[in-house]
């Protein structure tokens, strides 16, 4: 019973949040907006954390920043970029694309082409040399039957059933 | 072709690991300003009692000056605050404080213990017009020249060893 009942309370727990009840907007779409802008907002205190996440005084002045001038009818847009004109690009956890920042989002999938034609001209190079076809003399091959043909059989009277004899 | 297979993994171990030795040397709570060269933010303060003056955008500009963000809860600020005292006695550089998130008795019983080197203060108590200069945390200061643009940011408390620096700047930013 208490087992069921700690499952049920860990169930429908959910993480920590750091927006305060007191925070939150009174309209429901409005609130929704403010938190998805959040998340995408880092907190500059910790760094790695957004400020929907973060607990740092700052993060908390940030969000009720972000939930006014989303009130006052501000785009998602102009929200960011108010925020971007006086911290920098550093504020936005998902960096834009921009000629500083082309190495950053160009690297990885030009590292996974040249690895994929790396091991694409490596397999095909590899096919290209002759296989030996068949390099078993009639003696081995006859030895590699009766083998085959063993394994065959031992494996029926061996686990089939369950007990050994 | 075969030694290539060799070579060019050890080229790009040795790429990496130098720009990663690079990065070492790099403090991550230091964040580049995007307020640079970027003219003061628009901002009006009140001032901190009789000690004094407010503060405004308005004031910034015409000479090249300091603006200090500090609170009597900041101890890197007490830290700092004897190299504010040198700067504003003895080379009477003109420094503005913005004092943030600060009950105002204990800010200006702080100024009373250590010195007053601020010619005018504005009180930030929500906050907010620190978020106007992009700040992040207590202590920061920032360089502003003559046309009220500003010119240079230093995030943390500064220490002796950021005297003659920052004289030369506002020495150059003079001429």
């Amino acid at each position: 019973m208490r087992a069921c009942l700690l499952a049920l309370l860990l169930a429908v727990s959910g993480p920590a949040l750091a927006v305060e009840p007191g925070e939150r907007l009174a309209d429901p779409a409005l609130e929704e907006r403010a938190r998805e802008l959040s998340k995408e907002l880092r907190c500059l205190v910790c760094q790695n954390q957004s400020i929907d996440d973060s607990n740092a005084p700052l993060a908390r002045d940030l969000r009720v920043l972000v939930r006014e001038r989303l009130a006052a009818g501000d785009g998602d847009a102009a929200v960011r970029d108010y925020l971007v004109a006086r911290y920098g690009d550093f504020v936005l956890l998902r960096p834009p694309m921009k000629p500083e920042t082309w190495a950053l989002w160009l690297a990885p999938p030009l590292l996974l082409l040249a690895g994929g034609a790396i091991a694409v001209l490596a397999f095909r190079r590899r096919r290209q040399r002759p296989v030996e076809a068949d390099a078993l003399s009639p003696v081995q091959r006859a030895r590699v039957d009766a083998l085959l043909a063993e394994d065959g059989d031992g494996r029926h009277s061996g686990h089939e059933g369950g007990g050994r004899p | 072709m075969r030694r290539l297979l060799y070579i060019v993994p050890a080229l790009v171990f040795g790429l990496i690991a130098a720009y990663l030795l690079a990065g070492l040397g790099l403090d991550p709570k230091t964040l580049p300003s995007a307020m640079i060269d970027k003219p003061a933010p628009q901002f009006a303060l009140p001032a901190l009692g009789t000690v004094a003056p407010p503060l405004a955008t308005a004031d910034l500009g015409g000479e090249v000056a300091l603006v200090n963000v500090f609170a009597s809860w900041c101890v890197p600020c007490r830290a700092e605050h004897p190299l504010l005292m040198r700067l504003a006695t003895e080379k009477g550089v003109p420094i503005f404080g913005i004092n943030q998130k600060d009950k105002p008795e204990d800010a200006a019983r702080f100024l009373a213990q250590l010195g007053n080197p601020y010619r005018r203060i504005g009180v930030d108590a929500n906050g907010r017009a620190s978020i106007e200069w992009g700040v992040y945390g207590v202590p920061e200061t920032f360089v502003i020249d003559r046309a009220g643009r500003i010119r240079y940011r230093h995030v943390g408390a500064l220490g002796p060893q950021d005297f003659e620096p920052i004289l030369a700047m506002l020495e150059r930013l003079r001429r």
